[in-house]
């Protein structure tokens, strides 16, 4: 089982900027590496990392092998009105991770 | 021909049998790589017909690398992101993984600030290039030269 770790501020004023950062647990296993026996290993990754906002998209990421284990990605967004942040990852093997996070706007 | 000679032939010839095989081996166990070629085709297929700017992207990266299994990373546009003019998408590429595509990112006017970190693996030491796409439709681009003592993607699982 997968975890998720998502920090966001509780409280923030209306139109500030927030900092949003978002780690998950993955191996990220990039399907190159090869196992002492010669055996390629197959490819296990997140390709994708979506948040919404009250149900708005305000960020998407598309990932690549390229990206490091542990996939951690910190991003922004305006402050709007209270509600929940939601967060979906996706990838190989039917991985599907959901986390979601209360903000208090006033 | 005497005996010493024969056994100089016949260690030279073995010696350069043995190199061949090595190197052999080394070809078929090493993944196909991304070149500076196909970095230009992958971000050709994002861009399309349009025009690649140098400026405006800041790519944030350590010079000089470790350990490329985690690099952090930081890209940002100077943007006031507003519905009239923000940044659209981040994308990232590097030369020498098995792959040329990084990650892409994509904001809207609501993300506030158009600036994202992450951390990602680098197989050697290259050039990493971030594409950013404006609402207006124009492109712009900034590369940063790593150098990477232990590289990522070549140890056994």
């Amino acid at each position: 089982m997968a975890s998720a770790l998502i920090n966001v501020p509780a409280r923030a004023k209306r139109g500030e900027i927030i900092e949003i950062k978002a780690l998950i647990s993955h191996p990220m296993e990039t399907g190159y590496r090869r196992t002492q026996l010669g055996a390629l290993v197959p490819r296990d990754i997140i390709r994708l990392f979506v948040c919404t906002y009250n149900g708005t998209e305000i960020f998407r990421a598309e990932l690549h092998p390229a990206i490091a284990a542990n996939p951690f990605i910190v991003f922004s967004t305006v402050a709007t009105e209270s509600g929940t942040l939601a967060f979906h990852w996706t990838g190989d093997r039917g991985f599907s991770e959901t986390e979601s996070v209360a903000i208090t706007v006033d | 021909m005497s005996r010493n000679t024969s056994r100089r032939e016949f260690l030279l010839t073995a010696g350069g049998a043995a190199a061949g095989i090595g190197l052999a081996s080394v070809i078929a166990v090493e993944p196909a790589r991304a070149t500076p070629a196909t970095m230009q085709e992958a971000i050709r297929k994002v861009v399309g017909p349009a025009r690649v700017n140098p400026g405006r992207v800041k790519l944030e990266l350590p010079p000089l690398v470790e350990n490329g299994n985690t690099v952090p990373l930081t890209v940002s546009v100077e943007s006031p992101m507003t519905a009239a003019d923000h940044v659209k998408a981040l994308h990232l590429f590097n030369e020498k993984n098995p792959q040329p595509d990084v990650a892409s990112f994509r904001f809207g006017p609501r993300a506030g600030r158009a600036s994202v970190s992450t951390r990602i693996r680098l197989a050697d030491t290259q050039t990493v290039v971030a594409v950013c796409e404006l609402s207006d439709g124009s492109f712009w681009s900034a590369s940063v030269n790593v150098v990477v003592t232990l590289a990522a993607c070549l140890e056994d699982a």
